[in-house]
């Protein structure tokens, strides 16, 4: 039951419910939760993105991957505000554009972000790192006078415990090893709380041990969150992946599942070479 | 209370308030109570000077809190500092009343002179000690809002900015002096400006000011507010991401930087009898990224220790060869740089570190 359902005391008329665009109703009744179609980005003459749709559902955990090039960081520069496309659409729910809205409003909106290349605060302890991306009012004067309360304390705290980062929550995020980083950073994106998280290449620079955790933690997570993970690891993509979305050249190659995928004829040309 | 628990959190700082009370009590009070051949005494001219090097420590503390915590290197801080300071020019200018050489009851001395008929509209309210000490946060404030602090070309732009304010205050037009600037002052909310007493209690509200300054910003630091502008000057695009709007954390560092620059000009102006508009000079602004970067970037008590360490250096040194302070600063600076990354205060805690090793 969404907030407005609950106020009313019963399920408002559509008309209502879709002037709504505030968190927690984001309307998926009528599809996925993020979509984008005919999606066109070129950099000085090269299309990073070439007409691309692509459609996420709720809740569910899609893994893009592709060779070098293929537009994987690209469109999620595209989702997040950070670049504009030259054409094309970009849609959370069926009411929200985000081709309307700047990189804070779209992480307030609910769509967070794991960067490719571990991006943490050095100066700041674990714990201030995970405190800074607590879903709160995020204005000047909130942050000025901000304590965080027994219940968000207890959040970061499970987190913390998820993330296996208990032990060192005091510690300078400086001196993590690069695992750890990679853990930190999807720590921080729980405490965003979002409805969709971006994972770019979360398992780079871990060892076996922790690339078995970190599956097991993307998965525990989807059906809570919509999960849209990069990864060049295909025995990692396998042990996560329901369904795998292939990119070449920036536009959707194909869809499937792993192995509908990677019997594809045309997946095995652009992997194994031929093009270029 | 808050403003006191942070304030005995670590012993740097305990040992820096303790000074800067002893100094700002001890200094007036010596040169009120003991006579003039006392060994104990201190000249009027000495208490000015040290109420100075008490306002470029908070001019000093400003720039680390927007430089060393946020990252942006402000060029053009001096500017800020300048502006609180005409501000304050503008009100003495007023209390001098019929008093001035041409005796006019409205106009001051150099209207007069321009043959001015009345006094421009941006003069009305400075009579007023309450409106002046507004305009002393608030012109500094407003114009910082104003430049919208974001961009790679802040740097420059700052250093522009007092640039082009030095040229307009030099100019009879505008109504602020001139080239003579604002002088001549004669008294402050009635008292004398020159007296002993004034300048004592100048001193003790410089110390004031800065104590009181240096626990707030202590305080921000301390705040969410102060990690987020943390996290900005570490990775800016990462805190965008996470919801936070940037330029408003640093549009709002830089304007309490600004006010608090202000202040410190406010309080240099009567202490020194003069406001022109050389303080405009780039110059300036960029010695107050020296001191800072001296005694260490990012700490707070390392700016308030650079400022006075800086300025004393100068005094001392201007005094004995005038002609070499600049290429000493320059050098300082240079050495600084290459030896010491954390400054003065940096190596002192390497050393004590060092020693309980």
């Amino acid at each position: 039951m969404n907030p407005i359902s609950e106020n009313l005391g019963f399920e408002p008329p559509k008309a209502v419910a879709t002037a709504w665009v505030v968190d927690g109703a984001i309307d998926t009744r009528h599809g996925p939760i993020l979509y984008m179609e005919d999606v066109s980005v070129s950099f000085d003459g090269f299309k990073a993105l070439n007409n691309m749709s692509l459609y996420i559902d709720e809740g569910e955990l899609r893994c893009l991957i592709g060779p070098n090039g293929a537009g994987k960081t690209t469109l999620m520069d595209v989702i997040t505000g950070k670049t504009r496309p030259d054409s094309g659409s970009v849609f959370f729910g069926q009411t929200i554009n985000l081709l309307k809205m700047d990189e804070p409003a779209i992480a307030q909106a609910g769509i967070c972000r794991k960067f490719q290349k571990p991006s943490v605060f050095d100066a700041l302890t674990v714990f201030e790192n995970l405190e800074l991306a607590l879903k709160a009012n995020k204005s000047t004067w909130h942050s000025l006078f901000f304590r965080l309360t027994t219940e968000q304390c207890d959040r970061i705290n499970d987190v913390l415990l998820t993330i296996g980062l208990s032990g060192c929550s005091q510690q300078r995020a400086g001196i993590l090893s690069h695992g750890q980083k990679q853990w930190l950073e999807i720590g921080m994106l729980l405490m965003q709380e979002p409805k969709v998280m971006l994972v770019d290449e979360p398992i780079a620079g871990m060892t076996h041990q922790e690339i078995e955790r970190t599956a097991e933690l993307l998965l525990s997570l989807q059906g809570k969150h919509s999960l849209v993970v990069v990864e060049h690891d295909m025995e990692f993509v396998r042990s996560i992946a329901s369904k795998v979305t292939v990119l070449h050249e920036g536009t959707v190659l194909t869809e499937g599942t792993m192995d509908e995928v990677q019997n594809d004829p045309r997946v095995i040309q652009v992997y194994l070479g031929g093009s270029c | 209370m808050k403003l006191i628990s942070l304030a005995s959190q670590d012993k740097t700082t305990s040992a820096l308030l303790t000074v800067l009370l002893l100094v700002s009590i001890f200094i007036p009070l010596c040169n009120l109570l003991t006579a003039a051949d006392s060994p104990l005494h201190f000249s009027a001219y000495t208490v000015s000077l040290i109420g100075k090097y008490l306002t470029f420590a908070l001019l000093g503390l400003s720039l680390d809190l927007v430089w060393g915590y946020c990252g942006i290197l402000a060029l053009g801080h001096g500017a800020f500092f300048a502006l609180g300071g005409y501000a304050m020019g503008m009100y003495l200018m007023r209390q001098i009343g019929a008093r001035g050489v041409y005796g006019d009851p409205l106009l001051p001395d150099f209207m007069v002179f321009l043959n001015w008929k009345e006094l421009p509209w941006y003069w009305f309210g400075f009579n007023n000690f309450g409106f002046a000490l507004l305009m002393v946060v608030l012109a500094p404030g407003v114009l910082a809002f104003r430049s919208r602090v974001t961009g790679v070309y802040l740097s420059i732009i700052t250093q522009a900015l007092t640039y082009a304010l030095l040229l307009a205050f030099f100019r009879n037009e505008m109504g602020f002096g001139g080239n003579n600037g604002l002088t001549d002052f004669k008294d402050i909310l009635g008292y004398n400006i020159q007296s002993e007493t004034v300048r004592s209690m100048l001193l003790l509200l410089s110390g004031g000011a800065l104590i009181v300054a240096f626990l707030v910003c202590r305080w921000i630091v301390s705040t969410k507010l102060g990690r987020v502008v943390t996290a900005i000057r570490d990775q800016e695009s990462r805190v965008r991401f996470l919801g936070y709007r940037v330029e408003m954390f640093k549009l709002w560092i830089f304007v309490f930087a600004a006010m608090l620059a202000g202040v410190a000009g406010a309080l240099y102006v009567p202490q020194v009898g003069i406001i022109n508009p050389s303080e405009f000079s780039p110059l300036n602004s960029l010695e107050i990224v020296i001191w800072v970067a001296m005694g260490g970037r990012g700490t707070l008590y390392g700016a308030i220790v650079g400022a006075v360490l800086v300025n004393y250096s100068k005094t001392l040194l201007t005094g004995l060869l005038p002609d070499a302070w600049l290429f000493i600063l320059g050098g300082l600076f240079i050495v600084v740089t290459l030896l010491l990354p954390d400054g003065i205060v940096g190596l002192l805690q390497r050393k004590l570190k060092g020693q309980m090793a």
